[in-house]
This record gives C-alpha cells, sequence and structure tokens, in this order.
C-alpha cells in the first residue's frame, strides 16, 4: 500500500477574482511560522478556553536584604477604589495589582517602620518611578523609558515609624504593562533609603497600566479571496480589520471551490512577539484562540457564518514597536483540516485596541 | 495494524453496539457532573460538562440509526439544561449574557446545541424578538455541515422552535414577527437540512451505495417533519402555500438533483398539505413533476395526488365544481403527457401505468365524461405509437389495468364501445394477453348480463374481440393451442351471439350480417362455434318476423324478409358445411328447413332438405353418423308439412332408398321401419297405409335377413331385438288405425318372435326378453281398457 501523494510544500498562489485582494493559502507542513500546526494537528480546541501560561523564566528582582532593620511599605492613596488588573504571575497565580491609566497621578504615601529597638541610618530616602522594559534574553538588562524621582528625606536617622507621602503628578506612562514571553514591560514605584556602610534599603511596589485607545475612525472589513489552484477557493470576510478586546468578530466564509475532503475549519487567533531588532529579532508566536466554526465537508456555494466573541481570551491592545524594543501583534488564522489531516491556512493581521 | 485485524474481527454491528455503548456511557459520565452543576447552579461548570457530553455527538463511526439513539440520551439531558437555563433567567442572568455566554464553546456541535437550547428559553422569556433568535440559529447551524451531525442539529432546532414560532395566534407573533418570518425559518431549515440529506449519498465509498441509501432513508422523516411544520402554521393560508411555500419548497426538491429526496419530498408535499391546496396550485405542484430527475419514481407520486384528490371529491361532492374551476383533468393529462415527454428512460411500464391512474381519477371524479375517458386513451395510444405489441409482462398488465378499469366502473360495454380508442390501445396487447382481455370483456357482458342492440355497437365490439374471432398474427399455431382453452374461448363468443338483442327485425338482420362479416373471418375452426348460435338467433328472428306476418317478399330493398333471412341462412351453413362440419351443416339445414317449413316456403325448405341430402351423399361417410343423420332427416321430413306431392315425394324416395342402403342390415331394419312414419301424417299430412305395411315388411325382411346371417356367420341367431322393434312400430300402426296393419299380422308376428324365442339357436338376452314382456304386458293391457282400442286388440291373442 501506498501513502497518499501529498502536494509539494510550496506556496500556492492564487486566482484573484473580484474587488476581493489576492492572497494565499498556506500548507501547514510549510510555515515560517512556528509549532502551532506541529504540535496541534490533532489536538482538540479545548471546549471552553482557559487562560494561557505564559510561559517564564525565574527571575528574582526583590534581592533580599540581610536582615533589614525596618519594613518598607508602599501605599497608594486610593487603593481602596482604585481599579485593580489581574496580572498573571510567572509561576502562574493570578494577584491583583492596582491599575493606572496613562496620565493618572502616582499618590501615596511611603511607610518606614524600623525594627522594635533598631534605628535606620540614612543618606536620604527616595522614591522612583520606573517605567521599564525587560528583554528576558538579554539577561538583566532593563530598559528604562520613564524615570521620575521624588527626594523623600534628607539624611538623618529614623526612630520611630514615619510616613512620607508623595505623588508623581499626571505622569506620561505612554506604554502598557505587559507581561509577555521574552519581554516584559512594567511599571514600578521604588524607594530607596541610601546607607553609607550597609547596603541600601530598596522596596518596589509594581502597578499595572492600560491606555484607552478612542474608536478607530478607518476600520474596514478583511476580505479576501483565497486558494490552490484547482483544488480549494474559498472566499473569508471579517467584518472589521480592528477590534477592541471584548469584540465580536464577525463574517463568513464563501466555499467557491471544493475538491478537497475537508474535515473541519476553526479560526485562531494568534500573538506573534518580536523582540530585538536587526538580525537578533525574536518572534514568539502563540495560539490564544481556538474556535471551530466548521464541521464536516462543506461544498461549492456554501457559506459559513463567523462569530467569535473576543472577551474570554486573555489579549492585550497591538503594540507596535515599543521603544524600538518589541511588538506585539494579533493574527486571524484561518485553518482548514482535510480528511488526512493536512492543514490549509491564511493568517491575517487583526489591530487589538483598548476601549474605554 | 493488529489493531485493525483485531477490529476486523467484529461484524459492523458489533462495531456499532460498543461505539454506540462507549459514547453512552461517556455521556451518562458527563451528564452526572452536569447534573452536579445544575445542582450547585454553577452555570460556568453546567456548560463545561454539557459541552463535553454534547462532544460525543462529534462521533462520525455511529450509524444513522445508532446515532439516533445517542441524540435522544442527550436530547433528555438537554431538557434538564433548559429548565435550568429559564430558572437562569428568573435568576437575573440576562437570556442575552447566556446566550452569548455559551457560544464561548470552542467546538461548533455543542456550542449550537447549547446555543439552540438557550434560544428557546430566550424566544420563550421574549427578552428578545423570536425571528431575531430563530434567524440567528437557522443561520449559525450552516457551521455544521456533516450530514448526519447537521441533519440531526437541524432536526433538533426545529424540534425545540416547533412551538415557538411566530405563527398567527401565537404568544410570538407580533413582535416576536410573522407568520412570514416563521415560514422563512422553516423553509431555511427545510432548505438546509434537505442540502445535508442529498450530500450524504455522495460522500463515502462507491461500494456502500445501497447501504447509504438505505441509511438516507431512516433519516428522510428528519427532512420531512419541516414541511409538516409548515403544513401546520395557522398562518399559512391557500394564498401563503401558493405564493411562497409550494415555490420555494419545489425549487428545493427539484434543484437538489436527488432521486432518493425527489421522490420522498413530493410525496411529502402530497401527503401533508390540505387537499384544497393540491387543488388550488395543480399547475405548479404539476409543473414540478417534469423536471424531476428522470429516475424518480414519479407515476407513484402522481397517482396518489391524484389518488387523495379523487378521495377528496368522493367525501365532499360539492367540490367538484372546484375541480371543473381549476380544470384538475386537463392539467393532470398535460402533465401526464410531460413527465413522460421529460423521461424518455421512464420504462413502458411506467407510462402506462401514469395512464392508469388518470383513468382511475377520470372514473372517480368524472364519472360521467366519456370524453376524458376517451382521451387518456388516446393519450396512451399515443405514447405506443410505433411500438407495435407490447412485449414488457409489467407494462401489459398495466395495458389490462387500464382497459379493464372502465369496465369495472361501469359495468357496461355498451360505454366502453363508444370509446374510439378503446379499440386501439388493445391493439398494442400482445396475443395472448389480448385474448385474455377479449374473455374479459365478453365474462363482463355475460355477467352484467348487457344487451347489445345497435349494429355499429356490435360492429365495435367484434373489433375488439378480433383476437378471438380471427386469426391474427401473433397467435401461436393452431397445433399448439390447447384445444380446451380455444373450445372455452370459442363458446364465449357463442355465448356472446345471444347477448345482441334487438327488437326492431331489421336493425337485429343488420346485427347479424355484421356479426357474421366477423365471423367468416375466423376460419373453418371457429365457425363451428361461431356460426351456430349466429343460425339459431337468425332463426329466433323468423319466428319473430313470422309472428309479425311480414308480407313474404320485401318491399324495398332495405327491409328485411323472410326470403332474407333464409338467404342469409343458407349462406352461413353453406360456410359451415365449407369448413367441412357435415354433420353439423347438415343439422343446421335441417333446422332451416323445418323453419322455412313452418314458415310455409316449400321451395325454399325444398332447397334445404337437397342440402342436407347433398351433404349425406357426400360427406357423411361414418355409419354410424350416417344412421344418426338419416333418422334427423327421416325425423324432420316427416313433421314438415309444406310440401306438394312431388316434392315430398322426391324426398320420402330419397330417405327410403338411403334407408335401405345403411351398411348394417339393424340399422337398415331400424331406418326402413322408421321411414314408415312418412307415409303416415296425422292432420294433414299424407296417410299411405299401404307403403307404411310395405316399409314395416320390407323391414322385418331385413330383420330376417340379419338373423340368418347372424346364425350363418356365428352359429347363433342375433337376439330378437328388431322384431320386437318392428312389432312395436306394427302396434303403433295399428292403434293409428292404419287399414292395412291387421290384427292377424300382428299375430303372426308375435308368434313369430315367441317361437322364435324359445327356438334354441336363438341367443337369449335378459334385455330382450324384458322388451319382449314389457309389449306383451302392453296388448294385454290394451285389450282390458274396455274402449275401442280394447276392442281392436280383442282379435290379438296373447299366451
Amino acid at each position: 500500500m501506498c501513502c497518499p501523494e501529498v502536494p509539494p510544500p510550496e506556496m500556492l498562489t492564487l486566482r484573484s477574482r473580484g474587488s476581493a485582494r489576492k492572497g494565499e493559502l498556506r500548507r501547514g507542513t510549510h510555515a515560517d511560522d512556528d509549532d502551532s500546526f506541529g504540535m496541534s494537528g490533532r489536538a482538540k480546541p479545548s471546549n471552553f478556553p482557559s487562560r494561557t501560561t505564559t510561559r517564564g523564566r525565574e527571575k528574582n528582582f526583590l534581592v533580599g536584604a540581610f536582615g533589614p532593620p525596618c519594613k518598607v511599605g508602599i501605599e497608594f492613596s486610593d487603593a481602596e477604589t482604585r481599579k485593580q488588573a489581574s496580572v498573571k504571575k510567572e509561576n502562574g497565580q493570578v494577584v491583583m495589582v492596582p491599575l493606572f491609566l496613562g496620565q493618572d497621578s502616582v499618590a501615596g504615601e511611603v511607610r518606614i517602620e524600623p525594627l522594635p529597638g533598631k534605628k535606620v541610618e540614612h543618606l536620604g530616602v527616595k522614591i522612583e518611578l520606573l517605567g521599564q522594559i525587560e528583554l528576558y534574553f538579554d539577561r538583566g538588562s532593563f530598559y528604562d523609558f520613564t524615570s521620575l524621582v521624588r527626594e523623600l528625606d534628607v539624611p538623618g536617622e529614623i526612630l520611630e515609624c514615619k510616613t512620607y507621602p508623595f505623588e508623581f503628578s499626571t505622569v506620561e506612562m505612554q506604554y502598557e504593562s505587559y507581561n509577555g514571553v521574552n519581554v516584559r514591560l512594567r511599571y514600578v514605584l521604588k524607594v530607596t533609603i541610601s546607607r553609607s556602610y550597609a547596603t541600601n534599603i530598596v522596596e518596589y511596589r509594581d502597578f499595572w497600566v492600560h491606555n484607552y485607545s478612542p474608536q478607530p475612525e478607518i476600520n474596514n472589513s478583511i476580505k479576501m479571496e483565497v486558494g490552490i489552484e484547482d483544488c480549494l477557493h474559498i472566499e473569508f470576510e471579517y467584518s472589521k480589520s480592528k477590534y477592541h478586546l471584548k469584540d465580536v468578530i464577525v463574517g463568513k466564509i464563501y466555499f467557491l471551490l471544493v475538491r478537497i475532503k475537508i474535515k473541519h475549519m476553526e479560526l485562531e487567533v494568534r500573538r506573534r512577539e518580536s523582540t530585538g531588532s536587526g538580525p537578533n529579532t525574536y518572534n514568539e508566536s502563540e495560539t490564544l484562540a481556538k474556535y471551530e466554526i466548521m464541521d464536516g465537508a462543506p461544498v461549492r456555494g456554501e457559506s459559513i457564518p463567523i462569530r467569535l466573541f473576543l472577551s474570554p481570551y486573555d489579549l492585550t491592545p497591538t503594540y507596535r514597536n515599543i521603544n524600538n524594543k518589541f511588538s506585539v501583534k494579533y493574527y486571524l488564522n484561518l485553518v482548514l483540516v482535510d480528511e488526512e489531516d493536512r492543514r490549509y491556512f491564511k493568517q491575517q493581521e487583526i489591530t487589538m485596541y483598548r476601549l474605554e | 495494524m493488529q489493531a485493525a485485524e483485531h477490529d476486523a474481527v467484529f461484524t459492523s454491528a458489533e462495531e456499532q453496539e460498543k461505539w454506540l455503548a462507549d459514547a453512552m456511557a461517556l455521556v451518562q459520565h458527563h451528564a452526572f457532573y452536569m447534573h452536579r452543576a445544575l445542582d450547585a447552579n454553577n452555570i460556568r461548570d453546567v456548560l463545561k460538562f454539557s459541552a463535553q457530553m454534547l462532544s460525543e455527538l462529534r462521533t462520525s463511526k455511529l450509524s444513522p440509526q445508532k446515532y439516533y439513539e445517542l441524540y435522544m440520551r442527550t436530547f433528555d439531558e438537554l431538557r434538564q439544561l433548559e429548565v435550568f437555563f429559564r430558572e437562569e433567567g428568573k435568576r437575573g442572568r440576562l437570556n442575552a449574557d447566556i446566550y452569548e455566554l455559551v457560544q464561548h464553546a470552542g467546538n461548533i456541535l455543542p456550542r449550537l446545541y447549547l446555543l439552540c437550547t438557550v434560544g428557546s428559553v430566550y424566544i420563550k422569556s421574549k427578552e428578545a424578538p423570536a425571528k431575531d433568535v430563530l434567524k440567528d440559529l437557522v443561520e449559525m447551524s450552516r457551521g455544521v455541515q456533516h450530514p448526519i451531525r447537521g441533519l440531526f442539529l437541524r432536526s433538533y432546532l426545529s424540534q425545540i422552535s416547533r412551538d415557538k414560532l411566530p405563527d398567527i395566534g401565537s404568544p410570538y407573533e407580533g413582535e416576536g414577527g410573522s407568520v412570514m418570518d416563521a415560514v422563512e425559518f422553516v423553509l431555511q431549515n427545510f432548505t438546509e437540512m434537505n442540502k445535508l440529506w442529498v450530500r450524504m449519498q455522495h460522500q463515502g465509498l462507491v461500494r456502500d451505495k445501497e447501504k447509504r441509501e438505505k441509511e438516507r432513508s431512516e433519516l428522510r422523516d428528519l427532512v420531512g417533519k419541516n414541511l409538516h411544520v409548515l403544513s401546520q402554521l395557522e398562518g399559512v393560508d391557500l394564498e401563503m402555500y401558493r405564493e411562497v411555500v409550494l415555490p420555494r419548497v419545489l425549487e428545493q426538491v427539484v434543484n437538489c438533483k436527488d432521486e432518493l429526496a425527489q421522490y420522498y419530498l413530493m410525496d411529502c408535499i402530497i401527503q401533508v398539505f390540505p387537499d384544497d391546496f393540491h387543488l388550488q396550485t395543480l399547475e405548479t405542484l404539476l409543473g414540478a413533476c417534469p423536471q424531476l430527475q428522470p429516475t424518480v419514481d414519479i407515476k407513484t407520486v402522481m397517482s396518489q395526488l391524484m389518488e387523495r384528490l379523487s378521495k377528496y371529491v368522493a367525501a365532499s361532492p360539492d367540490v367538484l365544481q372546484e375541480f371543473l374551476q381549476v380544470e384538475a383533468f386537463s392539467k393532470f393529462s398535460h402533465s401526464v403527457v410531460e413527465v413522460i415527454d421529460a423521461q424518455p428512460d421512464m420504462p413502458l411500464v411506467g407510462a402506462v401505468s401514469l395512464h392508469v391512474s388518470l383513468l382511475t381519477f377520470v372514473l372517480r371524479v368524472h364519472a360521467d365524461r366519456l370524453d376524458y375517458i376517451d382521451q387518456v386513451l388516446g393519450a396512451c395510444v399515443k405514447k405506443l405509437e410505433g411500438k407495435g405489441k407490447v412485449k414488457d409482462s409489467k407494462a401489459t398488465k398495466q395495458l389490462v389495468a387500464l382497459l379493464s378499469a372502465p369496465l369495472e366502473k361501469y359495468k357496461d360495454v355498451v360505454v366502453v364501445l363508444k370509446l374510439s380508442n378503446y379499440a386501439r390501445v388493445m391493439e398494442h396487447l400482445d396475443y395472448e394477453t389480448n385474448k385474455v382481455m377479449t374473455v374479459v370483456l365478453i365474462q363482463s357482458i355475460l355477467s352484467n348480463s348487457t344487451m347489445i342492440s345497435a349494429p355499429d355497437k356490435v360492429d365495435a365490439l367484434f373489433e375488439l374481440l378480433k383476437e378471438l374471432i380471427q386469426d391474427s398474427e401473433g397467435q401461436p399455431l393452431l397445433d399448439m393451442v390447447d384445444e380446451e382453452d380455444f373450445q372455452e374461448e370459442q363458446n364465449l363468443v357463442a355465448r356472446l351471439v345471444h347477448m345482441l338483442v334487438n327488437d326492431d327485425p331489421e336493425q337485429m338482420f343488420l346485427i347479424l350480417t355484421t356479426a357474421r362479416k366477423h365471423f367468416v373471418q375466423g376460419g373453418p375452426r371457429r365457425l363451428q362455434y361461431t356460426l351456430p348460435p349466429l343460425i339459431f338467433t337468425a332463426l329466433k328472428l323468423v319466428h319473430s318476423l313470422q309472428a309479425q306476418d311480414l308480407p313474404e317478399e320485401g318491399e324495398g330493398s332495405g327491409s328485411v324478409s323472410l326470403k332474407k333471412v333464409f338467404q342469409f341462412l343458407h349462406q352461413m351453413v353453406e360456410a359451415l358445411a365449407m369448413v367441412p362440419a357435415a354433420e353439423l351443416s347438415l343439422r343446421l339445414y335441417l333446422q332451416c328447413a323445418e323453419a322455412a317449413g313452418d314458415c310455409g316456403l316449400e321451395p325454399v325448405a325444398y332447397e334445404f332438405f337437397t342440402q342436407a341430402f347433398v351433404l349425406y351423399e357426400e360427406e357423411v361417410s361414418d355409419s354410424k353418423a350416417q344412421v344418426t343423420a338419416l333418422q334427423l332427416i327421416i325425423g324432420t321430413l316427416q313433421r314438415t308439412r309444406v310440401f306438394g306431392v312431388e316434392n315430398r315425394d322426391t324426398l320420402t324416395h330419397k330417405a327410403t332408398g338411403y334407408s335401405a342402403k345403411l351398411l348394417k342390415k339393424p340399422d337398415q331394419c331400424r331406418a326402413v321401419y322408421i321411414c314408415s312414419h312418412l307415409f303416415w301424417v296425422e292432420d294433414g299430412g299424407t296417410i299411405d297405409g299401404e307403403r307404411v305395411l310395405l316399409c314395416l315388411k320390407r323391414a322385418l325382411r331385413i330383420a330376417h335377413a340379419a338373423q340368418q346371417m347372424s346364425s350363418a356367420t356365428r352359429g347363433t341367431s342375433g337376439p330378437m331385438t328388431l322384431f320386437v322393434e318392428i312389432l312395436n312400430k306394427y302396434l303403433y300402426h295399428f292403434e293409428k288405425g292404419n287399414p292395412q296393419v291387421t290384427s292377424s299380422v300382428i299375430q303372426g308376428l308375435l308368434e313369430l318372435i315367441v317361437t322364435d324365442m324359445q327356438s334354441e339357436a336363438t341367443t337369449h338376452d335378459l334385455e330382450v326378453d324384458a322388451f319382449l314382456a314389457s309389449t306383451v304386458r302392453y296388448i294385454q293391457f290394451q285389450k282390458q281398457k274396455g274402449d275401442s282400442i280394447a276392442e281392436q286388440y280383442a282379435s290379438i291373442e296373447v299366451q
């Protein structure tokens, strides 16, 4: 018995028709992008999405000073009322952190509480608001794109509990916080108690930043005819090219020619994170959503509706070239699987934005 | 590989059982967790486990039947889920939210089952217009393109939506939409289901085609149910049916180009929608028929429609007016022609049975319209044109049905004879069947005692019965025909002749002439059977003419006269004589002669006798037959009194002459003593005692000769029968008062007999002894009677 002949894996061109743009449908065995079909060829999409865990590297930033003489606390002034964002940490735990918007004022107080019977001699106390980009492959290197400092105290001694109010008003925080595969962007408050002999006492307080975008003025639909010569021609249409995070993707797939036995069709939401630049660019793709939109083999003329709610998935807005360090882009990947489990797909970028 | 071999051990049925059991167990398992979540009001888990449960329906392994079982199992669970969703709604959760929530499911099939379930609750809550939800559901269901899974999903949709359609009078009407939306929804679901159903046929291996067809027909009711739903909608009135429903359904039926589907759906349409709808949309419905696939068994479809409509009329006769108004018949007949044209491969049997259906329809609905019936037959003839005799046995059967239907309906052949195309249809039957049909025809006439009383009808009838009456091309060689069958058939024809009755002699004569015209073409074998009844009918005519006392000579050429009838008779008997059937014709000649005699036509009677004698001379050679013939001739001659002396003498002379020339002595003897009667005819006949005695004496002589011959050859003389018989004749004439026959002669004869009987040379026969004894007893009885006869007998002495 011989195996069915597998078509050559080159990229397949398509016939253009009407106003639809040209595109190509790619076969899964040949792809510059990634692991997803290799591993997911037979994997079933889960019935309900669970949050995908971010792959991360163990990294401990909090250098525990041996036996610091005091406890340092950083409190936000509106902690009670402020919204919080749930953030997944490296170990998979979800923690809640205060959420700020780009132009918010960051205010609060620092509380330094010496341990009983100890005093803290210092060369000054300061608080910094840092916006950092951390690239994992570039171990330990931080790029601060924002750095604001407030002096809280002149050199002296702290004998008993002391609080310092602080405020950074209308801070320019143009980037959103982001926890990615190879990169993270974070905002942090850093309190430093400088000491002359001993190491400085440093305390950090993370917070999260979101930036809302306005409704895009132009939001064209994505419409394209793709196919493989004499084998499969489809026309797909997504009603928009830009989606907010809780949006619904509505569209349809129209089958112009079907000569293969399709088993099912799914729509994937994929995220591609690119870090670095030039030859040192690292790309990391994840499939965030796998959504079956068709079961069985359609015939010519069939039109299959798409309706995908984005809200269950952990998406961020599209980030383009953040501080020349990284980008995060989103794609809709239409995948058709035939009875021999060959995958045919067409990937299309969409822009995600955060709507107020 | 090993696994595959292992699998092969299972028969597919076992495999199916196993797979089903596995799937059922899993459904059970997930349903258990779902129930727990239901009890805990944990909607997230409910959705999770219900989706897992529904995932079992994603299987491709099960046959439709097994899949149905699985579906029913999950269906029950979904009912509980529906209750839960409804309560969630009461607890304040927005149906719209649940509606969105279930759509987060990653797999389409569980997602859509859940969506339908929520959708039903959503509609019921009236938080959204029914039409919008329905439209969304039916639209989203497109995602399932797998035939079986799609069919069941849509069937589920149809099931849950059935009581939620915005029909007229439904609580969902109004804001929820109009009946138009309801119709639109059902139609769309129907269309999609049918597409899926048809597609099943084209998937999978070619060699499984039959199995697939079987599986498909198991699923057909899922598709058909939609039509039923449509028919149940209050809002679908005639207009909507005509403008929307029917055209759309038919469009789908025609376009799907699938034999199985087209047949089933057409049948469905006919069955589920009311009769008056059909009647009013007949043209549209029939218009679709020719467009169906050539292999569709359309005749059954159409005949069902016709049957339904004819039942409709039967149930409520006042709708007949509507039938006329919409010209139901002409539409049907038109459509029959079209359908047959559209299906060039349709076997002949199909075409004919279509006509049978149409005919049945006409007979039931328009029983009074013979022209319609003839039209149907004509159309059928047109189809058969150029095809010659129909060879196909099934088609033949249908043709017979076609021909029998009017007979059964009217029970009157005369009606059938009015159908000009009837005979033309019959022509297409093969020989055997045609004969069967003719027998049926005749039997119908006989059993209904239909009198046929018009010459043209007779002509038409015999034209129909051609195969029986004449030789025809297809018939087997005569030697091959079973003699008994042949006789039976011909006897039927003979019986038929007696059904030809007309009181007007002229008409009757015409009828007879017509019948003869047909019969003479039948060849000698048939004539023996067909002509005698005709002759007797003619003789009956003679009697009736005689009774009417018509002038002997016909006045005009057209009017019938006795002479003409006799001429006619003569020709017929002559024809029969040529067959040859000498004995039969001889008898008939005699019959005719007697009739002519009764009518006083001496020359005619003479002629008939002459012919009879000629036949006797020339054709009757068997001695026994000669005896019988001669006895007949003598008997007839004796009764015929019309002759003048000369003619009479000639004939009697001839008769006695032949009598004496018979071969065997006893025969001679008997014939001669019978001849004695010829000379003693009372009431106006000749009375010639001399010659009577002559005959008797001659008979005695012959008897003696016979006796001697017998003793010469066998040594003993034969029985005395002849003598006793002659004695009886003597006694007869003696009683009649013939002066030549005297008591002494009798006495002498008696003694002679007695002596002979006692002689040893005579063989004794008990019968003869008894005969003699009773003769003697008779004489004694007469002697004792004491009247004039006794006096006569007084002189005879017996011991």
